[in-house]
């Protein structure tokens, strides 16, 4: 995102105070013309993949052949993700909020003659909200955004990421500033604690006691102590760090330079996973400009405090977020995981007291010192304080980015925000926690999204990961997939996770065969609880959880595999067929091109067949019918 | 994924101090300017950062994104997240698989293509998604590979 804007001409600016920052923002706003129109573009992955920056282009020249005068010339911004990627590319023309969606760049001209010149909204580019039956114009009308509740992304969408005085603007390093002039190390640790705030990377550890162990461990062992945050984000499904890092990088940098104040810290780290190009490029950016305004680096903001980042990039290991292979990783060696009979608040990176916090966890400190703990711990429900962002994937109509009160029913992010099932069936089961979690079935509906109730669901928080499944998913198939992605990560240090999960998913391969018993069904049981037992760390020790849950809430769906030989789901490749319906066929040859083994025979416009023992059930027939012709059974 | 042959192995070294915690960062930058780790360049940042050899190719061996051996030309990385999981991503792979003659993971023989597998690139609401070299493919199917290829191997045969 950071090809389309360039970087600022910060002046050689540098705030040499509190007060500094604060006349840098009040000239920044009164720079500021509240009526100037402003086209942001979403620049998220969604969106990029999507074509968002030739968007951004042709909008550019569309303002720039339509002449408008200096003074109503709109500002084209580029922006992080905006959650509903689903409806990309998308664009937002501010003050108004109006929303366009799957916005081409031929739509260009439009936009700019109709709504920046008449002030008249594009019909066409509105969104439909299912629900009513409405066109609705503005990011507030939609129930996708107007259901959520935006903490942590509350700038994303909003802020250029690659130019600090546009955060600045909108309240940035104001907590940092408080903590420096109003706050001692103390008090930022109390209100911490007072917020409520676990951690938001897997376990749910409460940040503030992370914060006060780690201090007395440096009553102990003195100085240094380090912070570093897990920017690592491996569950496959989830996108919300990568969202933080890349939209708003100073929510993070403020984050812990907060903690590092707490903690009298003077380096920190910030360890980004290798897949995350632009989320390197916009922190890098992002610090650069907070070092050159005195936020970061020497004597920050005049205080005579002194701490600086580094970022460390990952490099392809998932094992390396568990914490003690990331402190390993960081020193420069293949990140295995240690036994943790110290815990890592008094020997952590380099042996040292450290602390480590999720990105998502970093990005709340700041709005906790600024409006304190106290209202922090009014969002949410007692034990699981604030907000989580979730990112809402699979067989869902919104398929994007949300942000909820913690304790919210389920089925109210699923079916309200999301949209439901395409098609309208009710689904089937959500999988939450990624590949250490488990799949909540559509009975359990309305259990609330906090800590407690995902754990006594069989599942967990884990770091936010949705993933909607349908009656088309198979869960035997789901849980084969998610042992298997463990089986290839696992570090191979303790025999229990090497072995046991090989063994676990061999059964569950089995099982997608149509093979195996159910005395296997008993044995996973036992096997599950050694793995769990022996394990060294959570990756092995939770990995038999998606595995545990589907066959505590499917165990029919096994039976069918194990018994009947038949998939219900219509996915494992083993125990189904494809044939050709005779009736709904029209003879259009397009599949029998398209099969890659010339399993399909026919004549021009007479019903096809295939032939079972060429099939390969690879699927393309289906994919390219256009009358729904080919049935899987 | 053109290996950039100008770049220098001693202009690489010189970014970062010649410590083992360098270890990773080096062989990252050996990895983006060659696509590859050779036993040159191995050996030379094994001297430079003062690690052992058997413990630098540990750690070529344990992070997926080193390689010892060249790749191809270009790389095809199909994503096999759980969003793109549950929308076929798996035929993906072994239709390319197919195509290309080689396993997820190999490079066939000519040096063209290199297959890889990745896990969520966090655009899960266009699963499934395919990225060859830098360009995003979203809700691929046999077909968009069918063009995919074709673009691919005109562009390796338009150059001199
Ligand atoms: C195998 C494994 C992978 C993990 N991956 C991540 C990750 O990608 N990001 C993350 O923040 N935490 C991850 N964790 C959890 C971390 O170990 C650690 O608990 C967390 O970063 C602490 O921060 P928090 O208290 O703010 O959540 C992982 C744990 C395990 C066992
Ligand atoms: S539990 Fe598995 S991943 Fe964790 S340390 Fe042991 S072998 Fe490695
Ligand atoms: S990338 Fe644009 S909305 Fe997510
Ligand atoms: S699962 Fe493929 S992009 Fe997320």
């Amino acid at each position: 995102m950071s090809k389309a804007s360039t970087a600022p001409q910060l002046e050689g600016q540098r705030l040499n105070s509190v007060a500094d920052l604060e006349l840098l923002r009040q000239n920044r706003q009164e720079q500021q013309d509240p009526n100037r129109a402003e086209v942001i573009v979403c620049h998220g992955t969604g969106c990029l993949a999507n074509g968002s920056p030739k968007v951004a282009q042709a909008l550019k020249q569309a303002v720039a052949a339509a002449g408008l005068e200096a003074a109503v010339k709109p500002l084209i911004k580029i922006t992080g993700c905006h959650g509903f990627c689903s409806r990309g590319p998308l664009v937002v023309i501010r003050p108004q909020g109006i929303f366009y969606q799957r916005v081409q760049p031929g739509d260009a001209e439009e936009i700019v003659e109709q709504t920046l010149k008449q002030g008249q909204t594009v019909e066409r580019l509105l969104y439909h909200d299912p629900q009513s039956d409405e066109l609705l114009a503005t990011v507030e009308d939609i129930p996708f955004y107007n259901l959520q509740q935006r903490v942590v992304l509350k700038n994303i969408g909003w802020v250029d990421p690659t130019d600090i005085r546009d955060t600045i603007l909108r309240g940035g390093y104001l907590a940092l500033a408080k903590a420096l002039s109003g706050m001692t190390p103390e008090q930022v640790v109390a209100e911490v604690e007072r917020s409520g705030l676990r951690g938001r990377g897997g376990a749910g550890f409460p940040t503030g006691r992370k914060w006060r162990s780690a201090l007395k461990a440096i009553e102990k062992k003195g100085r240094p102590v380090y912070v570093v945050c897990n920017g690592d984000e491996g569950d496959p499904g989830a996108f919300m760090d990568r969202t933080i890092m890349e939209g708003d990088p100073h929510a993070v940098i403020e984050g812990m330079i907060i903690g590092a104040f707490a903690l009298g810290a003077e380096q920190g780290y910030i360890y980004v996973r290798a897949e995350y190009p632009v989320a390197i490029r916009h922190l890098s950016l992002a610090m650069a400009q907070a070092r050159e305004l005195g936020l970061l680096g020497q004597n920050i903001l005049g205080s005579g405090f002194n701490f600086d980042i580094q970022i460390n990039r990952g490099a392809g290991a998932f094992v390396c977020g568990e914490s003690t292979a990331l402190f390993t990783s960081i020193e420069g060696r293949a990140g295995e995981p240690r036994p943790k009979y110290v815990r890592s608040v008094e020997e952590g990176l380099w042996g040292r007291p450290t602390v480590l916090n999720n990105v998502e966890t970093w990005a709340n400190v700041p709005q906790i010192v600024e409006k304190g703990g106290e209202w922090y711990a009014g969002i949410g429900v007692p034990h699981s304080t604030g907000t989580k962002v979730f990112s809402l994937v699979g067989k869902v109509n919104n398929v994007g980015l949300v942000e909820v009160p913690m304790g919210v029913p389920l089925a109210h992010i699923v079916e309200k925000i999301g949209g439901g099932v395409p098609g309208g069936k009710p689904f089937k089961a959500v999988q939450t926690g990624g590949p250490s979690g488990g799949c909540i079935p559509y009975a359990l509906k309305d259990t609330p999204v906090d800590y407690d109730s995902l754990t006594k669901a069989g599942s967990m928080m884990g770091s936010g990961g949705m993933i909607v499944m349908d009656e088309r998913d198979c869960v035997v198939d789901v849980a084969a997939y998610f042992l298997k992605f463990l089986e290839e990560e696992s570090c191979g240090k303790c025999i229990p996770c090497r072995l046991g999960l090989s063994r676990m998913r061999e059964m569950l391969e089995s099982f997608g065969m149509g093979q195996g018993s159910e005395e296997d069904l008993q044995d996973l049981g036992s096997l599950a609880a050694a793995i769990a037992d022996g394990a060294l760390c959570a990756l092995g020790g939770s990995a038999p959880n998606p595995v545990l849950t589907t066959v505590r809430y499917f165990k029919d769906e096994y039976l069918a595999h194990i018994n009947e030989h038949r998939c219900p789901a219509g996915v494992c490749k083993e125990l189904i067929t494809y044939s050709i319906d005779a009736e709904a066929c029209t003879g259009c040859m397009t599949c029998a091109r398209a099969c890659p083994q010339e399993a399909i025979s026919g004549q021009k416009k007479k019903p096809h067949v295939i032939d079972e023992a060429k099939c390969i059930r690879c699927g393309i027939c289906l994919e390219s019918c256009k009358f729904g012709a080919v049935l899987v059974r | 994924m053109k290996p950039a042959i100008d770049i220098d192995l001693d202009e690489i070294m010189e970014r970062y101090p010649g410590r083992p915690e360098s270890l990773i960062f080096l062989m990252q930058d050996v990895q983006a300017a060659f696509s590859y780790i050779s036993p040159e360049a191995l050996t030379l940042v094994c001297d430079y950062t003062g690690v052992p050899m058997s413990q630098a190719y540990a750690v070529a061996t344990f992070y997926q994104s080193f390689s010892l051996e060249p790749r191809g030309e270009h790389e095809i990385k199909v994503c096999l997240g759980t969003a793109c999981h549950l929308k076929g991503s798996q035929r993906i792979v072994d239709e390319l698989s197919r195509r290309l003659g080689v396993d997820a993971g190999q490079t066939t023989e000519d040096l063209k293509y290199t297959l890889e597998t990745v896990n969520c690139l966090g655009a899960c609401a266009l699963a499934p998604v395919v990225v060859a070299d830098e360009d995003y493919l979203a809700n691929v199917t046999a077909k968009k590979l069918n063009k995919l290829l074709k673009e691919l191997s005109q562009d390796i045969e338009e150059r001199p």
